[in-house]
């Protein structure tokens, strides 16, 4: 757990196991990251032949609590109703882990962590990370808990680019795959959005260039917008509709004033609001740089990032995601079939845009619970 | 679309040598890519343009990709495959010529089968009831059928022979028999257009 010296990780002391690396992580930025801490959970039990393991790699703003109420805002686990004893990722068969993300604020070594060689938090002095350097330190997690291969690695959103990262840089430790609702490389419009709520952030007076710890004033309004803003794209215009429409807030008629006259302002000024609670702002900009430096065509091709890759591959997108829409798997898949992959595509019709992944999607959740039973069935397990 | 009986399915099943590589393309739910794997051994995948159908594949731990026919082969690398299958496809692709070279492209023999135009009884049909023919092979009506290339077995030869494709084998069957081969040229070919309901190719390149 970690330890008193990290007193401004948002995690509550004791709510998860963290892992302190004993070596340092390489990092693709050319630097190296010592005392790198993983937090992480696990539910389930490692069988004999280690053969069962599940790694469920978490989005841009989720961490390590996919299954159980959330110990900050008490929330449910953001995938509790595909995770657990007798569900579709049965934690009585598999043995499942999720690790927060280098870079995040939930015990995993972020900019809000202790700087060892100065006693300080990072700041922005911790070097920017990527995802190649987020899946490293998830392999290191792995190897701590004695595992050589993954039965497979699940994950939606930026979660599905960390499993396209493990199938490209670690293909003989990635039996199957399943990267969903996600890309294989930042578009200049999601950099755009990114850029945005960084702006957001960086623009709120308390930010103070990153260095907010110790004033015991967090940049809540820079990052409450920012959120507010990234939360449009998660959803589709047929989903706002329905939610809200141009409904009024209790009201009756506009109050010719700028307060949450509209449902959706009230709607979003609440995400915002809730979200600084469990977020560390600084941990949004660099996970959200992580996000933007995403390319796993390397500068060649897609195709020859996984000519080496045996994995079988599910993926899958959901109609009215413009995030990161059908097209995205698309390529993805493309570049799959050029190199021999074993390979299933679907895209799911949702009205829910980016966030049907992490909602009640019955088509996806057969799809997904077909292709993991005959994986397992593979292997044996 | 009427599915394929198991009949049918098991004699394309049969010509498929074991453990090859095979695509079918318009797999459906993947009734004959899970007969191919567990009676051929065969290293499978689908293409299916229906989501029910790959789902329902993909949930037979089978691998299928969500497309088309008529656009999404080209995004599979040449001779990916031992073999590519259609199976009741061919007749319902925008282009069968385009599709069968990229058949032909992505692997090393293509299956062809497609109900028979020219079978006696639609002749009959469209002689007498001058009609578009309907029948257990082709139960759609005109206007909301998806067989919107409908052939005979003597036009899908001539089209072979135009484009220099090689027909290795030819089989053909009356309802419900098991098909037989014969020689797709002069009378043979002739008799086979007029009698069988359904054909069935084995292709290469020329």
């Amino acid at each position: 757990m970690p330890s008193t010296r990290e007193p401004y990780c948002l995690l509550p002391d004791g709510a998860s196991d963290v892992l302190t690396l004993t070596d340092p992580l390489p990092l693709d930025s050319g630097e190296t990251l010592s005392g790198v801490q993983v937090a992480y959970r696990t539910w389930g039990q490692l069988n004999a032949a280690k053969s069962n393991a599940i790694m469920i790699c978490h989005a841009l703003t989720a961490d390590q609590f996919a299954v159980e109420d959330h110990p900050v805002t008490g929330k449910p686990g953001w995938w509790q109703h595909l995770v657990g004893p007798g569900k579709l990722i049965d934690t009585d068969r598999y043995f499942v882990i999720c690790s927060n993300v280098l870079g995040g604020c939930m015990g995993t070594t972020g900019p809000s962590s202790i700087n060892p060689a100065t006693g300080k938090p990072y700041g922005l002095s911790l070097p920017v990370i990527t995802l190649g350097d987020m899946v490293r330190a998830q392999a290191r997690l792995v190897d701590h808990l004695g595992i050589d291969r993954l039965l497979a690695v699940i994950g939606g959103s930026m979660g599905g680019m960390q499993v396209l990262q493990w199938a490209a840089d670690y293909p003989d430790r990635v039996i199957a795959a399943a990267p969903i609702a996600t890309a294989s490389r930042h578009t200049p419009q999601n950099i755009a959005f990114h850029e945005v709520g960084r702006q957001a952030v960086m623009a709120d007076p308390a930010w103070a260039d990153g260095d907010y710890y110790e004033t015991g004033i967090r940049p809540e309004k820079g990052l409450a917008v920012a959120r507010m803003a990234a939360h449009i794209t998660y959803l589709s215009e047929n989903s706002l509709n329905r939610k809200f429409g141009r409904n009024l807030q209790e009201r009756d008629k506009v109050g010719f004033s700028f307060d949450a006259d509209f449902q959706v302002e009230s709607y979003l000024r609440y995400q915002g609001r809730s979200f600084v609670d469990r977020f560390d702002a600084n941990s949004y900009l660099y996970i959200t740089r992580a996000m933007d430096y995403f390319d796993l065509a390397r500068g060649t091709t897609l195709a020859d990032t996984y000519r080496a890759c045996k994995a079988r591959f599910l993926l899958a997108s959901f109609t009215t995601d413009w995030l990161y829409p059908t097209v995205e798997s698309r390529h993805i898949v493309r570049a799959l079939h050029a190199g021999g992959a074993d390979v299933s595509f679907v895209e799911i019709e949702s009205d829910k845009g980016h966030d049907a992944f992490l909602l009640d999607e019955p088509e996806f959740f057969d799809v997904l619970g077909g292709w993991l039973k005959s994986v397992a069935a593979e292997q044996g397990v | 679309m009427a599915s394929l009986s198991r009949l049918d399915l098991q004699h394309i099943a049969s010509l498929v040598e074991t453990g090859s590589r095979v695509l079918d393309v318009g797999c459906g739910d993947g009734e004959l890519l899970t007969l191919l794997r567990d009676s051929r051994a065969a290293q499978g995948r689908g293409l299916e343009i229906s989501r029910e159908g790959v789902s329902n594949s993909v949930a037979k731990g089978l691998s299928v990709v969500q497309g088309d026919a008529d656009t999404d082969l080209a995004e599979y690398p040449d001779d990916a495959f031992d073999y590519v299958i259609l199976t009741r496809t061919i007749q319902a692709v925008r282009r069968p010529d385009l599709t069968l070279a990229e058949a032909l492209r992505i692997g090393r023999r293509a299956v062809v089968s497609f109900p028979n135009f020219g079978y006696w009884k639609v002749r009959l049909n469209l002689l007498f009831a001058g009609r578009m023919p309907k029948s257990r092979a082709l139960p759609a009506s005109w206007f909301e059928t998806d067989n919107i290339h409908l052939c005979t077995i003597a036009d899908f030869v001539a089209l072979c022979t135009h484009k220099g494709i090689r027909i290795e084998a030819a089989y053909s069957a009356a309802s419900n028999t098991k098909p037989e081969p014969y020689e797709p040229t002069g009378a043979t070919l002739a008799l086979r257009n007029l009698l069988a309901e359904e054909s069935i190719f084995i292709l290469t390149k020329g």
